[in-house]
């Protein structure tokens, strides 16, 4: 063995980053950047700087690195590809040895692969693609408090998308007739309905009320209908201290489900509600304020399926990923493959989808996939081809906005969503054949039809901004 | 218009979870989802329930479930054998599967008088 002498001064990084050879192991935590140098850095050097800087290295030689063995706890960049359709950018591969990280910490794990690099002036941009977790680590960590199979028996609903809704407005109504837009939707044949991701605990109308008055309305809507129901009650607060108050209330009052946003709220709230949640048979419903502003940019901050793996390890039931055919951006081979990465237990490697690693979740539980934003009965044949039984199909405008009100807006989507389901399980295609099939349905259903009237000219049709890289 | 005309009063409908928004559905439609259920693979099932229980996760189950059983008709059958039997309560169908340890459908065939 060599013997190692300290030499002070700056080094290249690729000297001791760059390593073409080494074959990653399978307890190795995996990732992908899309790179975007400065003019004149070679890429060897950009990737080389990205592994070492979001993992063991700094930019000058310390003589402290003698003591420990970095060459068993460095990041190695092991690859470098073109980007389809992209001359400055690149993608760097880089392997991590599992030891860098805490155990069932996916904030240890952002701080490291996220922290300080994405500032790095040799950098223009630079974007996380992809990370692939060993299933050591996934072994460790909490993951979904219920899962999607233990949700589906809790609630006894099978062999279709559940169906939810946002009440609206979003913000100033008061705790009782907040109930009451509940109740109405829940009587109409909802599964679930919503607070909004802003309401929170604000004057004109404080939690505690809130959660009363739509403990109610569940209790009302179930006994009237015969069916489970519930209401995501939004814990997200200030303080941790505040977060649990709420959740224990919501648990006194015998509901069934609470809300968090886990980007707002961050992964550490997150994490330890969604241990909570499990040690007291709550289940979760997670929302994602904040997510555009970190992986809407195609070459910089973190793309959305990164932030779905880690929410899947922190821990959630229910996610929201967008709607493909809504009001709110998203491609729709992209959201299929993180849509996977939520429900699945082995992802393989698939660029089509934006896949970059094979990605096995051995026994961790599923998460629900949440459509939400912009979308109505109209949509309904779409969603149901997209997302597939284990969804929720969240209709807020498309409820509360039925001329009837919340409770016929409610029946309407309820009955399109079964008449979907019942003529997909026939062989019919509900892409092709969707009209066809709503029209059918809406002769049993005045609801359904005057929704169909309401709704039949509204789409949305811009381009994406964040397409997958193709040549 | 005003709003009298415009606006519909909705009833709440006691309904039995999946498909309960739907006209019943006819011995062909019914037919189909048995087909659709087998196609996947998952086992079918009976259970029945008076309607004054039906409120509760566990119906009664008619015999075992059904294992590796293909045949539509023969599956159908023992819905009507149910029914005769039972001609006052729910009766179900599911379809297990055994790879989500969940059920794939669950819907009621046939609704007692309650």
């Amino acid at each position: 063995m060599a013997v190692k002498t300290y030499d002070a001064g700056v080094k290249e990084y690729r000297d001791m980053y760059w390593t073409p050879d080494y074959v990653p192991l399978d307890t190795d935590l995996l990732a992908c950047f899309k790179c975007t140098g400065q003019t004149g850095v070679p890429r060897e050097e950009v990737a080389a700087a990205v592994a070492a800087e979001s993992s063991t290295g700094t930019w000058s030689t310390v003589w402290s690195e003698l003591l420990t063995d970095l060459e068993y706890y460095k990041g190695r960049a092991y690859r470098i590809e073109d980007v389809p359709g992209d001359n400055e950018s690149f993608y760097a591969f880089v392997a991590y040895p599992i030891d860098l990280f805490e155990e069932g910490s996916i904030v240890n794990v952002l701080t490291s692969l996220v922290g300080n690099v994405f500032g790095f002036k040799a950098l223009r941009h630079l974007r996380l693609e992809d990370i692939r977790f060993p299933i050591a680590y996934i072994k460790t960590c909490g993951g979904p408090p219920a899962g999607i199979q233990v949700e589906r028996d809790r609630l006894n609903k099978y062999g279709r998308p559940m169906l939810g809704c946002t009440i609206k407005p979003k913000l100033g109504l008061s705790a009782k007739n907040y109930g009451r837009a509940v109740y109405e939707c829940l009587r109409g044949g909802l599964d679930l309905t919503k607070d909004d991701e802003n309401v929170n605990s604000q004057p004109f109308m404080r939690w505690r009320d809130r959660f009363d008055f739509v403990a109610e309305a569940i209790r009302k809507a179930e006994q009237e209908t015969g069916e489970r129901k519930g209401h995501y009650l939004n814990v997200t607060s200030a303080t941790p201290e505040d977060m649990y108050e709420r959740a224990e209330y919501a648990k006194e009052l015998g509901m069934p489900i609470i809300m968090h946003d886990f980007l707002t709220g961050g992964f550490t709230a997150n994490t330890g509600l969604a241990n909570w949640c499990r040690k007291n048979g709550m289940l979760l419903h997670i929302h994602r304020a904040m997510h555009a502003v970190i992986d809407r940019h195609p070459k910089h901050g973190i793309h959305f399926r990164v932030l779905a793996k880690c929410l899947r390890l922190s821990g959630g039931d229910h996610l929201h990923t967008g709607t493909v055919v809504g009001k709110l951006e998203g491609d729709r081979q992209s959201t299929l493959g993180f849509v996977d990465q939520l429900r699945e237990s082995f992802v393989p490697e698939d660029r089509s989808r934006g896949v970059f690693f094979d990605q096995d979740w051995g026994s961790m539980p599923g998460v629900f996939a949440v459509a939400s934003g912009g979308i109505h009965v109209w949509h309904m044949p779409a969603l149901v081809t997209i997302f597939g039984d284990d969804s929720v199909l969240q209709f807020g405008g498309g409820t509360q906005g039925h001329p009837w009100g919340n409770a016929a807006g409610a029946a309407a989507n309820r009955v399109a969503l079964e008449a979907c389901v019942k003529a997909r399980n026939q062989g019919r295609e509900l892409e092709k054949e969707g009209r066809d099939i709503l029209t059918e349905a809406a002769r049993h259903s005045p609801e359904l039809a005057i929704a169909m009237e309401t709704w039949k000219e509204i789409k949305f049709e811009f381009d994406t901004v964040d397409k997958l890289d193709v040549g | 218009m005003s709003m009298s005309q415009s606006t519909g009063d909705y009833q709440t409908a006691q309904t039995l979870e999946t498909f309960g928004f739907l006209p019943k559905l006819t011995q062909d439609e019914v037919y189909d989802q048995i087909a659709y259920m087998v196609a996947q693979g998952w086992t079918p099932a009976i259970e029945h329930e008076h309607p004054s229980k039906s409120a509760s996760y566990y119906w009664t189950m008619w015999k075992l479930p059904m294992f590796g059983q293909q045949d539509i008709n023969a599956i159908s059958a023992e819905i009507d054998a149910c029914r005769r039997s039972y001609p006052d309560h729910h009766i179900r169908l599911i379809g297990y599967d055994n790879y989500t340890q969940s059920q794939g459908v669950c819907f009621v065939v046939h609704e007692g008088r309650s």
